[in-house]
């Protein structure tokens, strides 16, 4: 199985925050844009690192922001902000993030096939300082193997 | 052999943890069953498992097991789950 296609609106590149919740806020937008969350999805994620701590940030610099499935779910989706300016979530190795990723499901189980995909790109441990310098959205969607969704430029050269 | 991949709810990041155990024991050569599962649920999935992996974010919320516990700091790196899981298990 591949990861969903992932639409340029999935992904923000360079934002400037002042700190994690904003980062948070950032990916739930670009999960909104896209067409697969609706804005209580976006807090429910905020309240996930509140309730859990940053285990978020799985790796140094990533944090996977998703929360449990839900009716603001409206179909699984995948979100990529980068930062201009690393933020501390409070984790105690992997901090600050520069990257995140904002992750939607509709059940319980149907992510397993794509998470498996995220799992092959991030093993490489060079694909996260490669995301957090990436110049635009296109290069981040090649860099993690993504295909465009029909209509959308492939690579940079298609960029009009 | 059972083994615990666990997060705060359930989806995501402990879905990359199981992914990344079993190739890890997959390097090993040790059979075993990896189930993931969130904080609400880790005291029934742990009943009988040897290993529950985690973030040390999490450590407060799994209470008392007889399992033993393995702190992972990143959950994309092969080398420190197979390391870890080795020590564990060896």
């Amino acid at each position: 199985m591949s990861l969903p296609p992932l639409p340029l609106d999935a992904i923000d590149v360079g934002l400037h925050v002042p700190d994690w919740r904003a980062a948070i806020g950032a990916a739930g937008a670009a999960l909104e844009r896209s067409g697969s969350t609706s804005p209580g999805y976006t807090e429910r994620m905020v309240a996930v690192i509140e309730e859990f701590g940053a285990y978020v940030v799985i790796a140094p610099g990533l944090a996977l922001a998703h929360a449990r499935p839900g009716p603001d779910v409206l179909t699984e989706g995948l979100s990529v902000v980068t930062l201009a300016e690393a933020v501390p979530f409070g984790h105690p190795h992997n901090d600050p993030v520069s990257v995140i990723l904002g992750l939607a499901v509709t059940t319980g189980d149907e992510h397993v096939h794509f998470v498996a995909e995220l799992a092959n790109v991030f093993n490489d441990s060079s694909i996260i300082p490669a995301l957090a310098a990436a110049p635009d959205a296109v290069t981040v969607r090649s860099l993690l193997g993504i295909t465009a969704p029909t209509g959308e430029p492939a690579s940079t050269e298609d960029k009009k | 052999m059972k083994i615990v991949a666990l997060c705060g709810v359930g989806i995501g990041t402990s879905a990359i943890l199981k992914v990344n155990a079993e190739r890890a024991l997959e390097r090993l050569d040790i059979e075993a069953e990896v189930t993931a599962a969130d904080v609400a649920s880790v005291k029934l999935a742990a009943a009988d498992a040897q290993v529950i992996l985690t973030s040390s974010e999490l450590l407060p919320s799994i209470g008392k097991t007889n399992a033993d516990v393995i702190v992972i700091d990143n959950f994309f790196d092969l080398d420190e789950l197979t390391a870890k899981l080795e020590t564990a298990l060896g």
